[in-house]
This record gives structure tokens, C-alpha cells and sequence, in this order.
């Protein structure tokens, strides 16, 4: 049912308020027309009695209370979906801007989605190679993972982006598709546009659907950016049996978007005056990330994040680490020293890793090498702490051998480069390399035999000299 | 007079001038039957709480009161079954939904069509009270159900079904009470989640629950019957502890509640726990298991509903006798989904936007755990082990320090411990037991006469590796007396050797009590006989040399849980390989 009304009787902010209004329904969709001709969309975000509280996507500028038409759509959000939306640019509530029309749609769907039943989800296992040994290595993305990178400004993360999607995307099955949908929100025109040429470059964008909302484009909008882009992956992946990668970034960007438009609600704040419901929010669209049982397609997040401050305590990262199976860290004090990607290894974490490696899916040492990898970085930071109190020369000789295995493994494992796509066995032959350069008696994560068959002091020096080379 | 929906906001619903509904009453929202919960009534307004989405709900849609507080139904086939926080099966709703959650379904929390094999325990004639075992039957492999006669009935059975095969909805006994009135009884029966179970006294917690996770046991050990509580930040571990307490504890019942957090994490529990075998039934895990699974994207207003669940369903089963563990994965979501409605409310918020009431409703819950006598004379534990997510790791956080008051256990997970790969990262010097004094009896009886002095030694040790490390990041280890050093080594042994523990290795993931005990004594007798040396002054490098702390370290791995006897030739090698550098 559709119905028009003239006029209005409020406006706050971004909120409308419409009187006298029946048969309205929650989260319903609006449309509202100005004087001008142009319409713009609304969403009734709360009901009382005749009188509904309307919030306007594109923003209340130019509106008066009496120069708007509201017509009720009758049905909450929704976008049109087909297999056409691929290599398609919409904005960020989901109308293309690339000028080649309507998308013609296969089928609606609310943009909210519908929570996954946890008994129809699929444990993700399979793993993705990204070719990035701090990730594959260390902190294995997993196919149906929602991974998310926490980065600060200045920090590359938007590059690392671009090289996991131009070195994951030939990783995935024979006959299966892969897929990206890229939801950008509140990020700079020159950011979406480096993505943009980014995936044409690497021969990807016809399957690449864009979802951009600039950081001058209306913040309400914002909120809506990433449930378009999870509603177009989760039809794309099980509706049309594709790998779908997600990335979205900023999510900073929409908790705050999220935040000015609670505070213009009236909301009572939580920390740092974000909303109190910020984690039920941030999870409904994380959650949106996995496998559905009896479907071929998946959906993996990579959500980015910048930490105001680099302070991974802010409410924004804060949450998302609490619902995200991991996280991948970025450290600025790696990049100060060149290293890229400057991925800060005790930080990051992939929760999923431990059961889509090893024997069967990776290598049988897998799990043992990330282990001791893990365990002896960890010990390379109390040697360096030390050292600058007493003075590297005062260190005692295993001491000093953390140092230079700290060294190598920041600069050589880590730092691989942008151009540099190393296979898993790459990357565990050089984790056994690095191992080598420690007295054995310092592996204490590895039983005997592994280290029988792998430790290699002489061959170690070589395949270290090879990574350096890129070879 | 029909009552019609005023006014919605997110889950809050709203019905203007009607008397006819209670507080927390149960009702159903709208054309769809949402279902909800009356949370305030004054004389103007009925405000209500809905469980679940309320997109496409329009005012003016009808608002029904069931007569009825929020109940979870109560009968065979809790186990091995996943709910929703409000007791719907979630395999059903897969069944007719399909993958994703629709709303409005109203499904029996019971499968209503099996068919039982059920033994009777009365006759006619027989006089029962509340509480009485009436009936039992074969739950699963492992449980046997024991029906009981439900709270605030007694009187003379009338009626009696013969031994046989029923389902839960048909009548087993008919019971006449004083008053004259007929009940009818079969195996199902309803509790208000908001309400305790009553019983009939509370008993001194004097046994552990045994988990096999050496850290728990031996440190920070929680009583059968007590409350414990691991905060950490994200990525320290306290879902992998949740999960090994749930998969080894001695428990008889698990109920793990999985209260706004992964569906992942709920797919793995449920996947891993049908496949791991008890060790000590050899019957699968899942067989003592109920799932209570209300994930982050699940309706908030249900996540608050969730724990109220989870812990009824565990009274249930303590009532029969039975020994429950309930593992709350994470109560800090609980208490978000708390000030989430009352924000809702409009409530005056205290600290950080929480309600003023969270320390109350905080205690409510932990002090529904206990060692108790059942009104059946039967005695039976809830035991309650709440994880809490502070934000930003910051223990100082209100839900942590709320926890903190009511809970005797405190297993802190340290973030650093984590990022250096030591599971399970509980740090030794912030954690802390109550349960300690009750529980050293019984470790003087059970485990043997000195388990409690070896604790303590190790204690001691752990603390003064803690003040030497002050020393030794200022000037480095190399200037410490070899009798300190020694000490550093041998906590490195009790860290890395004992308290770290490897949740996937096959002969650490369980670690008996006996094998624990027997550790320890190793790792004293390294260090008693390690003093003697130092004192004729032989560098602690020489004695490192011979690998026998390396090889102490890994006797965890070596010595398998089938063959614990073999700790015992530990005491040769050690003064095997001493002998070389004395």
C-alpha cells in the first residue's frame, strides 16, 4: 500500500517527523519528494501512536514542513539483486552511479538480512592462500571468516587490501567462482578511486560489485553501505554458488556515522558516546560472514578499521575484536622501519586458523612452526626490552641471537613486499629457516622428532639469502 | 477488548489504557505472534519487550497475553538439543526455515512426538510431594531422566500408567490433593527462567569440580556448586577455556550458554562435542550437553532471556541429583543486552550507561548456584562459570568489577600471556580461589597428604620469580646468585612445563588428578635436588647443560595418561644427570 502525505511536522537532524499517519510498520521505507522534484529515502525508525519518526538517507537540507510529498513504500528496505551487479558501482544506499542504468532484478531483499541459524552454519576449514606469509603463516584467513584489519591512519592497510585480493583470488576451487564486493564508507574520493583502479589493474573488476559512500556523501547513507554490500554477497554466494570476499572499509567511519545519528535520535550513550547497542549492531553485520550447509558459496570479511590513536582500546576496535574470529594488526613501528606489510605479529590472531591447517589442508608441521614461531618472536620483544636498559653488547649470547632472529623474521618473514606472493611451503620453509638461526634447545614448542627432521642450520642461510632476493 | 500496539522503538513495544496484563507477563506481539515479555505497566501504558525482530510490525496490531510468566518447558529431550534464549529448538526452526531465522514461530521446546521408554516409581495409593521422583526414563546414553512431581503439588496418586512408552504430552499420574483437586502429570513441566528452583538447604562446598586443566585444579580450583569467573580481553582465551571445562569437567550435566557471542563458535561446540568421546563413559560428549545458542545477531531482548534459560534448565537437572556445570559464553553481552532495553526504557543510567540494577541482577544469577539438598532429599550442584568481556581489557570496567563481588573464583586471562602463546593465559598473580581452605581436605584425602604443601611451594616459587623479574629487567639475569637463578629456572619449569597446557595435544587436553600430583612432586624434587649442587657452588648453566630441565618441561608430552606410573622414573633421571655435574 502506498499513500502520500504533504507536509511535515518536525525535523531534527536527520530525523523527519510525519502526524497522522496510519498503517505504518517498523523500519517501513519512505519516500520523500521536494519541492524541486528530487525525491530522497527515508526509513520510519520509530512508531508512536499516528505520529512516525522518519530518518532521511540523504540528508534533511533543503526540507520544510511544507514543501515535502511522503509516499510509504510499505516495505522495509531492500535491494535489487541479479547476477548483473557484478562489475556494477552503486552509492552508498544502493542506486547505481556508474550510468549504465537500473540494475533488473532478479529478486528484492530486505538489506537487514536475517540472522544465520548457528545449526545450519558450516565450520569454516578451508583455508585461503593469500600468498602474505605474516598471514598465511601465522594467522591463516579461513574460508567463511570474518578477519578484520585494525590500522591506523597512514598505515597501508588499503594496500594490503588490494594485494590479498590480487593473490587470493586464483587461490579459489576449480569451477567455483570467486567474487568481491567492496563496500567503502566515509573513505576519500582518492581511496575509492586507488580501489577502483586497483581491481581493474589486476583484471578483477568485472567481478567486483562497489558500494561507495564518500566521506562528503551523507552520513545517514553510511549506515545503510555496509548491510547493501553483506545483502549483494550473502545473494552472490548463496543464491549463485560464489566465493565472496567483503571488504569494508572504514568501519570507524560508520560507528561514528552510527553515533551522530543516535545522538540526534536522543539516545542515552555508552562508552565514548557511541550507542549502547554499538556490539549487537557491529555483530549484525559481522555475523553475516560464513558458510551455509548444503550451499557452495561462502562469504569472507575483511573488514578495515582505523583506531583513532592507534588505540586498539577505542570502543570501535574494541568490539569488533570481540566478535570477529581474529584480528591482523598493523604496527606502526614496523612501517616507520620500511617493513611492509608492516603486520604486527603478537597483536594479530586468527581464531580459525587451528582447525583449517595442518595435515590436509596446509602442512603437517603447520601448526608447529606458527607455534614456535609465535612463542620465540614473543621472547625476541623481552630481549629487545632488556637491551635498552643494559645495552645490547651486555645481552647474553642467547640474547642476542633472539635479536638477530627478531630481525630476520621482521624484515624477511614479514616484510615480503608488495609484489612478493609466497605458497604455504614457501612460507614454512622459511619459518624453518629462521627457527634454524636459534640453539636447539631454545625450540621448546616442537617435540624432538620435527626438529631431527627440519632443524637446518646450513641450508637455513640460504633459503634466508633466497627471501631476501624474492626468489 | 482487544489490545492494540501504541507505539514501537527497536524491541520496545508499547499498549496505551489496558489493565489487562501482569508484570513479565508472556504475550504475543502483532499479526505474527512475536513473542514478548511485559516489562512495565502503569496506568497509562503496558510497555513490552519483544524477542525477536520487529521490522514489518505496525501499531494497531494485536497485543495477546498468554496469562503466563516466561517459562521454559521442562522434560526429556533437553539434552543434545541447541536452543534459542528462549528455549526454541533451533534445528526445528532450520527444518521449516531453513538457514536463516524467520519470526513469529511459535515450536515446542520438547520433541512431542518420541516416544519414551518409561519406568514408573510410584503406584496408586502412593502419597507424593513436590519434588518426588514419579518416573524416570533413558534421556540418553549417559542420563537417566528422573520426572518429578511439580513444585506445589502433593496429595494421593489416583491414577497411575503402567511401566511403558509415552511421549511427553500424555498423562503418567493423577494426583488428588487435599484440597480435592486432580492434577494431571505427565513428563513435561513448566518454571518461570526469572525464578530459583526452590530446595531445601544449602550445602558447604567441600568438593571440587575437577576439570583436568592443571592450572584450575591445582591453582584456582572452583568448588562443585561455586561460581567462577574468567574476564579477558578479545583474542585472551576464554572461550577455549570454556570449552575444555565443558568437554572435561566431572560434571554430570553441561549447559553452555552461548550468550551473544559467534555462530561459529556454537557450530564448533556443537560439532566438536557430538565427536569427542568422555573419557570416563566413553559415550560422546554431546550426550550430557545442552546448547543454549543466542549469537550476537540473534534478537538482543532474547539474549537477556538466555542466561535466565540456561541456569533453569541446569536447577532442573540438579533437582534430579545430578551435578551441572553451566559455562555463560559471555556475560558481559548479557549485561550490554541489559542496558541496551533500559536504554530503551528511558531509565536513568549509572555507570557507563549500565542500569543501576546490574549489580542486583548480576548477584540474582551468581547466587543461583549452589550445593544443595533438593526438596527430594536428593543432593545435586549448579556450578557457574561466567566469562566476562571487559571492553578494552580494563578490568575496572563495571561488569567485571560487579563479577568480582559475587563470584569466589577469579580465572584472569592476561593478554600478554596470550600473545606469547601461553594457553590457557591465566596470569598466577591476579587470580585468585575462595574455594581454597574449603577444598584442602578434600585434596588430603582424595589426592594425597601433601598436595597442599607442594601447591604451596609452588606458589611461593611463582611469586618470587615475579619479584626477581623486577630485578632482572632492570640489570639482566646474568647478575643474579645462582641460587636465584636456579629459582628462575625452575618457575620456567612450573610455567612452561605445568601450567601451560596444550588444549589439542591428546595426552594434555585431560590431565587426571593423580598425573598432576605426580608432576608436581617431580618438579619439587628437581629443585631439592638441584639445591644442594648450587650450594657447592656449581654454576646453574652447567646443570642446564644436561637438558634435564628441558626434558622435565616436556613430561607432559611424554608420559602418557594411560601409563602414569612412568612419571615415577623421572626421580632417577634427574639424579642420573645430576651425578654427571657433581
Amino acid at each position: 500500500m502506498s499513500l502520500s502525505k504533504i507536509g511535515l511536522s518536525e525535523i531534527s537532524g536527520s530525523l523527519v517527523a510525519l502526524d497522522d499517519v496510519e498503517d505504518v510498520s517498523n523500519e517501513e521505507v519512505v519516500e520523500i519528494q521536494l519541492a524541486s522534484g528530487a525525491t530522497r529515502i527515508g526509513r520510519v525508525v520509530q512508531i508512536e501512536g499516528k505520529k512516525a519518526i522518519i530518518q532521511v538517507f540523504e540528508g534533511t537540507d533543503g526540507i520544510s514542513l511544507k514543501n515535502t510529498k511522503t509516499k510509504l513504500l510499505g516495505h522495509p528496505m531492500e535491494l535489487a539483486l541479479s547476477k548483473e551487479i557484478l562489475g556494477r558501482v552503486f552509492n552508498g544506499s544502493g542506486k547505481p552511479i556508474d550510468g549504465m542504468g537500473e540494475v533488473y532484478a532478479d529478486k528484492f531483499e530486505d538489506i537487514n538480512g536475517k540472522p544465520l541459524n548457528p545449526v545450519m552454519r558450516q565450520y569454516p576449514r578451508n583455508y585461503i592462500s593469500t600468498g602474505i606469509s605474516a598471514i598465511d603463516g601465522l594467522n591463516t584467513l579461513i574460508r567463511g571468516q570474518k578477519l578484520p584489519i585494525f590500522s591506523g591512519s597512514g598505515l597501508p592497510h588499503d594496500k594490503l587490501a588490494v594485494q590479498i585480493v590480487r593473490q587470493a583470488q586464483i587461490a579459489a576451487d576449480e569451477g567455483s567462482q570467486f567474487g568481491i564486493v567492496f563496500g567503502a564508507m566515509g573513505v576519500k574520493n582518492d581511496v575509492a578511486d586507488y580501489f577502483k583502479r586497483s581491481f581493474e589493474e589486476t583484471g578483477v573488476m568485472e567481478k567486483v560489485c562497489m558500494f561507495i559512500n564518500l566521506s562528503n556523501d551523507p552520513i545517514i547513507e553510511r549506515t545503510l553501505t555496509p548491510r547493501c554490500a553483506l545483502t549483494a554477497a550473502e545473494y552472490l554466494a548463496y543464491e549463485c554458488n560464489m566465493h565472496i570476499l567483503v571488504i569494508l572499509t572504514d568501519m570507524t567511519s560508520y560507528c561514528e556515522a552510527l553515533r551522530e545519528f543516535s545522538s540526534s535520535k536522543g539516545e542515552i550513550p555508552g562508552r565514548k558516546g557511541y550507542p549502547g547497542y554499538l556490539y549487537s549492531d557491529l555483530a549484525s553485520l559481522y555475523e553475516r560472514a560464513g558458510i551455509v550447509e548444503g550451499k557452495n558459496g561462502s562469504v569472507t570479511q575483511i573488514p578495515i578499521l582505523t583506531m583513532p590513536n592507534d588505540d586498539i582500546t577505542h570502543p570501535v576496535p574494541d568490539l569488533t575484536g570481540y566478535i570477529t574470529e581474529g584480528q591482523i594488526v598493523l604496527d606502526r613501528d614496523l612501517h616507520m622501519n620500511g617493513i611492509y606489510p608492516p603486520i604486527g605479529v603478537l597483536s594479530s590472531l586468527s581464531r580459525l586458523m587451528k582447525d583449517g591447517i595442518g595435515a590436509g589442508y596446509t602442512r603437517d608441521d603447520h601448526k608447529d612452526v606458527n607455534n614456535q614461531l609465535f612463542a620465540s618472536y614473543a621472547k625476541v620483544s623481552e630481549a629487545k626490552s632488556l637491551a635498552s636498559v643494559i645495552g645490547e653488547d651486555e645481552l647474553s649470547p642467547l640474547d642476542k641471537k633472539y635479536l638477530e632472529f627478531g630481525r630476520l623474521f621482521e624484515q624477511v618473514f614479514v616484510g615480503q613486499g608488495f609484489n612478493a606472493k609466497r605458497s604455504i611451503e614457501e612460507t614454512l620453509n622459511l619459518g624453518w629457516a629462521l627457527l634454524s638461526t636459534l640453539p636447539k634447545e631454545a625450540l621448546d614448542r616442537l617435540d624432538n622428532e620435527l626438529i631431527e627432521k627440519n632443524y637446518d642450520p646450513e641450508h637455513a642461510a640460504r633459503t634466508i639469502e633466497l627471501a631476501i632476493r624474492g626468489e | 477488548m482487544t489490545n492494540r500496539i501504541y507505539s514501537i522503538n527497536g524491541p520496545v513495544v508499547k499498549v496505551k489504557d489496558t489493565k489487562d496484563f501482569s508484570m513479565m507477563e508472556m504475550v504475543y506481539v502483532g499479526e505474527k505472534r512475536l513473542l514478548g515479555e511485559v516489562i512495565g505497566i502503569n496506568n497509562y501504558e503496558t510497555t513490552i519487550q519483544v524477542y525477536e525482530s520487529t521490522t514489518g510490525l505496525k501499531t494497531n496490531e494485536e497485543v495477546i497475553g498468554s496469562k503466563d510468566l516466561l517459562c521454559a518447558t521442562l522434560g526429556p529431550g533437553i539434552l543434545k538439543n541447541i536452543y534459542d534464549g528462549i528455549e526454541r529448538p533451533l534445528k526445528d526452526i532450520a527444518a521449516n526455515d531453513g538457514a536463516f531465522i524467520g519470526s513469529g514461530k511459535i515450536y515446542p521446546s520438547l520433541d512431542e512426538t518420541k516416544l519414551w521408554d518409561v519406568t514408573m516409581k510410584v503406584k496408586v495409593d502412593d502419597y507424593v510431594t513436590s519434588g518426588m521422583i514419579f518416573a524416570t526414563c533413558k534421556e540418553t546414553e549417559l542420563i537417566e531422566h528422573r520426572s518429578m512431581i511439580p513444585n506445589g503439588i502433593s496429595g494421593k496418586v489416583i491414577k497411575c500408567k503402567d511401566n511403558g512408552e509415552y511421549t511427553v504430552n500424555d498423562t503418567l499420574i493423577v494426583v488428588k490433593d487435599d484440597m480435592g483437586v486432580e492434577h494431571e502429570i505427565g513428563l513435561k513441566q513448566k518454571w518461570p527462567i526469572r525464578n530459583p528452583r526452590p530446595i531445601s538447604a544449602r550445602k558447604p562446598l567441600n568438593t571440587p569440580l575437577v576439570t583436568g586443566q592443571r592450572v584450575l585444579d591445582t591453582l584456582f580450583p572452583i568448588a562443585k556448586g561455586g561460581a567462577a569467573a574468567v574476564p579477558g580481553g578479545f583474542g585472551a582465551g576464554k572461550t577455549m577455556l570454556q570449552h575444555a571445562v565443558a568437554k572435561w569437567c566431572d560434571a554430570d550435566i553441561i549447559v553452555y550458554v552461548g550468550c551473544g557471542e559467534r555462530g561459529n563458535e556454537m557450530t564448533q561446540v556443537l560439532e566438536e562435542f557430538s565427536e569427542l568421546i568422555d573419557p570416563k563413559s566413553n559415550k560422546p560428549l554431546l550426550d550430557r550437553t545442552v546448547l543454549i545458542a543466542n549469537t550476537s545477531n540473534m534478537p538482543v531482548a532474547a539474549r537477556e532471556a538466555s542466561i535466565y534459560t540456561g541456569i533453569t534448565l541446569a536447577e532442573y537437572y540438579r533437582d534430579m541429583g545430578y551435578h551441572v556445570a553451566i559455562m555463560a559464553d559471555s556475560t558481559s553481552r548479557w549485561a550490554e543486552a541489559l542496558r541496551e532495553l533500559s536504554g530503551r526504557l528511558e531509565e536513568m543510567p549509572a555507570e557507563e550507561g549500565y542500569p543501576a540494577y546490574l549489580p542486583s541482577r548480576i548477584s540474582q544469577f551468581y547466587e543461583r548456584a549452589g550445593y544443595v539438598e533438593n526438596i527430594n532429599g536428593s543432593e545435586g550442584s549448579v556450578s557457574i562459570i561466567g566469562a566476562v568481556s571487559p571492553q578494552g581489557g580494563d578490568f575496572s570496567e563495571p561488569v567485571t568489577q560487579n563479577t568480582k563481588r559475587f563470584v569466589r573464583g577469579f580465572w584472569a586471562l592476561d593478554k600478554s600471556l596470550a600473545y606469547a602463546r601461553h594457553y590457557p593465559a591465566i596470569n598466577w598473580n591476579q587470580s585468585y580461589s575462595e574455594y581454597i581452605d574449603d577444598l584442602s581436605r578434600w585434596y588430603d584425602k582424595n589426592v594425597a597428604h601433601d598436595f597442599n604443601e607442594l601447591r604451596a611451594k609452588m606458589v611461593a616459587i611463582l611469586h618470587e620469580e615475579t619479584q626477581l623479574m623486577e630485578i632482572v629487567k632492570l640489570i639482566g639475569a646474568d647478575v643474579l646468585p645462582d641460587d636465584q637463578k636456579l629459582t628462575l629456572e625452575v618457575a620456567r619449569v612450573i610455567r612452561v612445563g605445568y601450567l601451560q597446557q596444550n588444549a589439542f595435544h591428546p595426552d594434555d587436553m585431560y590431565v587426571p588428578f593423580e598425573k598432576q600430583y605426580k608432576m608436581l612432586k617431580v618438579i619439587s624434587y628437581l629443585e631439592d635436588a638441584c639445591k644442594p649442587l648450587i650450594n657447592k657452588h656449581i654454576p646453574v648453566s652447567l646443570i642446564l647443560k644436561t637438558g634435564i630441565f628441558e626434558d622435565v618441561i616436556k613430561m607432559k608430552y611424554d608420559v602418557p595418561n594411560n601409563n602414569i606410573a612412568l612419571l615415577d622414573t623421572y626421580y632417577e633421571k634427574i639424579d642420573h644427570a645430576l651425578a654427571s655435574v657433581d
